[in-house]
């Protein structure tokens, strides 16, 4: 997931007693599995916590789209600016997929865009690092899809019915993400000496701020807690990394690179890996604006959309005179 | 009963009016011969960029080999508090289902 630190604006998770009859029986049909939709009834911190965890998810594959888009004109042979071209072209169909999800919670699109604008709504952190190489485009496929990867397959299951059918789409096309990102990182990795020293200095800038993607550890806290209640979050942002972290190492070493953490290794009696602290220093500096491409991606955001009004308002115009000339005017249905 | 009209989405009709373009909702028929099947939602101004927009947005992998869009605001759905008097008496009726009755094992093919 790209939805870091939601807050569900709730103190502390109620004892089933304490829930109205109304709440409780909301509760009992998250914990039967049955799918919450856009018109049933549901508590208030249930809506605006999906509308802050599904439009900063919409909001992070939009922005997403920057830092690969920095490399279509640049990309080393025809057949990976193609695959380069489909894989941005996709992040933007996943950003409107989740845009219309959250707007069946009641919020509208412009003011899903304004929130971003205005830094009120968030987006991962991880979209703030700058893609200095060819192999950052491997490395942004294959770590940060991948990281993304571990928190959305579960949630193809989880309780709002818009988001959960979001999400299958979204994963089938993720996949080839990840792919290809390995696939372009095989490659280097059978390069030239140049070509494996681009593949190390990749990682070892990309590796940390891929952990971080995760959130901070979580497991005391409400927020998390009350959201693994409802349903919206399966695993606390600790077991994703250490799952993440566990699925990566071989596919680091097939690639014959060195992960930038001495700590990382191997502990049989656990079952899985140890590993480093992360400076969360960083991640906060990064949240609070000051990574280093915040400002630049939000301008390169705000730009587009308000250099494109004229569009939307010309095919607005264009619409309404059409529907004044002939009513029944555009594409007929048929089956 | 009441009916509402608006889509499924519900509280999409004070979204529009904010963001202008239209919500309009997508069906797709995939191959082998299946139905439409509602697949998601997008905003366009007009009936022809609803289309174009639905083609980009939902089949970039040969999901469909047809395409609907209906503008959201026309589609009427039932409210969830009529469930009880809309699908409650299907329940009591079991007789419409084949495996009401006992069939003896002599008469074979039914």
């Amino acid at each position: 997931m790209y939805a870091q630190m939601v807050k569900t604006g709730v103190d502390r998770v109620a004892e089933r007693e304490q829930l109205s009859p109304q709440e409780q029986e909301f509760q009992a049909r998250i914990d039967a599995d049955v799918r919450i939709e856009p018109r049933d009834w549901m508590p208030d911190a249930y809506r605006k916590t999906l509308i802050r965890q599904i439009s900063q998810h919409a909001h992070s594959e939009i922005v997403g789209m920057l830092p690969e888009g920095n490399w279509i004109t640049r990309a080393p042979t025809l057949e990976r600016k193609m695959i380069l071209l489909a894989k941005v072209q996709d992040e933007g169909g996943h950003g409107l997929y989740l845009y219309s999800a959250a707007e069946t919670l009641g919020i509208g699109r412009d003011e899903m865009i304004d929130q971003l604008h205005s830094g009120r709504a968030k987006y991962s952190s991880i979209f703030n690092y700058p893609t200095l190489s060819w192999a950052d485009i491997g490395m942004v496929g294959w770590l940060v899809d991948g990281a993304a990867i571990m928190n959305q397959v579960p949630l193809q299951r989880c309780s709002y019915g818009p988001y959960a059918r979001a999400m299958v789409r979204i994963c089938k096309e993720e996949s080839f993400h990840q792919r290809q990102g390995y696939d372009l990182l095989i490659a280097l990795s059978k390069g030239t000496d140049a070509q494996r020293e681009m593949l190390q200095e990749a990682v070892n800038r990309w590796w940390w701020p891929a952990l971080m993607m995760f959130g901070p550890p979580d497991a005391d806290s409400v927020h998390s807690e009350q959201s693994m209640r409802w349903n919206i979050k399966q695993m606390t942002n600790d077991e994703g990394r250490q799952r993440f972290i566990d699925q990566t190492v071989p596919q680091a070493e097939y690639l014959g690179i060195q992960l930038p953490d001495p700590d990382l290794a191997w502990n049989a009696e656990r079952g899985h890996y140890d590993y480093g602290a992360i400076d969360w220093d960083e991640f906060y500096a990064v949240l609070r604006g000051h990574g280093p491409c915040n400002r630049e991606r939000l301008s390169a955001r705000f730009d587009a959309h308000t250099q494109g009004a004229w569009v939307r308002e010309a095919a607005l115009a264009h619409a309404a005179k059409a529907a004044a000339r002939e009513p029944a005017a555009g594409v007929q249905a048929s089956a | 009963m009441t009916t509402n009209k608006s889509p499924e989405p519900g509280t999409n009709a004070d979204a529009d009016a904010r963001s202008q373009w239209p919500l309009w909702e997508v069906f797709i028929r995939s191959q082998h011969g299946l139905s439409h099947r509602h697949v998601g939602s997008l905003h366009a101004p007009d009936a022809q960029l609803a289309m174009l927009n639905a083609r980009d947005v939902y089949t970039r992998r040969n999901e469909g080999l047809s395409i609907w869009v209906v503008r959201a605001a026309d589609i009427v759905a039932s409210a969830p508090a009529d469930k009880g008097p809309m699908f409650d008496p299907a329940n009591t009726k079991v007789y419409r289902h084949p495996s009401f009755y006992e069939m003896p094992e002599e008469a074979s093919g039914l």
